[in-house]
């Protein structure tokens, strides 16, 4: 789909599958589904250095930060003040402005703290960063965010980690009707048919972890994601019949006996 | 030792030669400088600043780099 590049900030993305890095068997498994993947974007965490084994590798010796664009998270985050410290240490580590904004309110869920979201976006807008939200699925919070200069939001599915799949597509087809800046849907995906019809909606992409490392087969799910996103993006730009209640024949009746 | 510091590294006590810099320690700790952040007493440093910034007692250094994560 070389013609239907996603934009975002200036910047192109070939894939409109976005990846995660967690979660797997180990870093040769995470370099193989990212690859099978076709993801161009894959997220990563920001932590502590483990300096008592210094024999462990680093996830970026398998994720050419060339070839992909690495885009930190400031998960883990429950206050304005920890996000806005993990994403400038990430920019400090990192070749980018980009951030992958989270600011959690609650470990159970964890749902966005929208409030302190879109307090910790502001500041971090100010000081040049490229924010993208890991935000609700409210279509006035993604308008707020983006109208302090989020060139794309990230609303979630379901809760992170949970699979289950889109729980309020009408919410995210507001927010598509709401903001003119890319819909990135973000978490709760659980199989491909999710991704699918995510896209079938019309989001500009899928960002999924859990979806895939967690699969029996993490390799397999990653082609199947791959294929989800590309039929579902597909499938919208056709653009779907609408649903009746009764039957249409396919078949003409003139020239039957 | 004569002329060590104590210091926490990533939360954890750590001696260092007095003078040393961030960017000694980094080196001690076969550290690669190319995908990490320092954080020095909570100031984020500029990778430019390694070698400049010298260690005194009690400094707190934060030492963070990117793993698996969504």
């Amino acid at each position: 789909m070389y013609d239907d590049r996603l934009v975002i900030a200036g910047r192109e993305f070939k894939s409109r599958l976005w990846v995660g890095t967690g979660k797997y068997k180990d870093f040769a498994e995470t370099r193989k589904a990212i690859e099978v993947s076709g993801a161009d974007v894959v997220t990563v965490a920001v932590r502590r250095v483990n300096i008592t084994d210094r024999s462990k590798e680093n996830l970026l010796d398998y994720i050419d930060p060339k070839k992909y664009t690495i885009l930190p998270n400031t998960a883990g985050c429950y206050t304005v003040d920890d996000a806005v410290r993990y994403a400038r240490l990430a920019r400090a580590a990192g070749v980018s402005d980009l951030v992958k904004l989270e600011v959690l309110g609650d470990e159970k869920t964890l749902f966005p703290d929208t409030a302190g979201l879109i307090e910790a976006a502001g500041i971090l807008i100010k000081e040049g960063f490229i924010v993208l939200p890991y935000t609700n699925d409210d279509p006035i919070v993604a308008k707020k965010l983006v109208d302090i200069g989020c060139p794309a939001v990230m609303p979630l599915a379901a809760p992170i980690g949970s699979g289950l799949g889109i729980r309020n597509p009408y919410n995210l087809k507001i927010i598509m009707e709401t903001v003119k800046v890319p819909i990135i849907v973000d978490a709760g995906v659980g199989t491909a048919s999710d991704a699918a019809l995510a896209m079938e909606y019309g989001a500009d992409a899928v960002l999924m972890n859990t979806a895939i490392a967690g699969a029996k087969d993490p390799i397999a799910m990653a082609e199947a994601m791959k294929y989800a996103v590309h039929a579902g993006r597909l499938a919208y730009k056709a653009g779907r019949i609408p649903r009746k209640l009764y039957a249409t024949a396919s078949s003409p009746i003139e020239g039957m006996l | 030792m004569e002329g060590a510091v104590q210091i926490q590294v990533n939360g954890l006590p750590r001696g260092c030669r007095s003078g040393s810099t961030v960017g000694d320690l980094l080196r001690e700790l076969d550290i690669k400088t190319d995908s990490v952040a320092v954080e020095l007493n909570l100031e984020i440093l500029d990778r430019k600043d390694f070698e400049l910034r010298s260690l005194k007692e009690g400094d707190r250094v934060e030492i963070l780099s990117f793993i698996g994560g969504g």
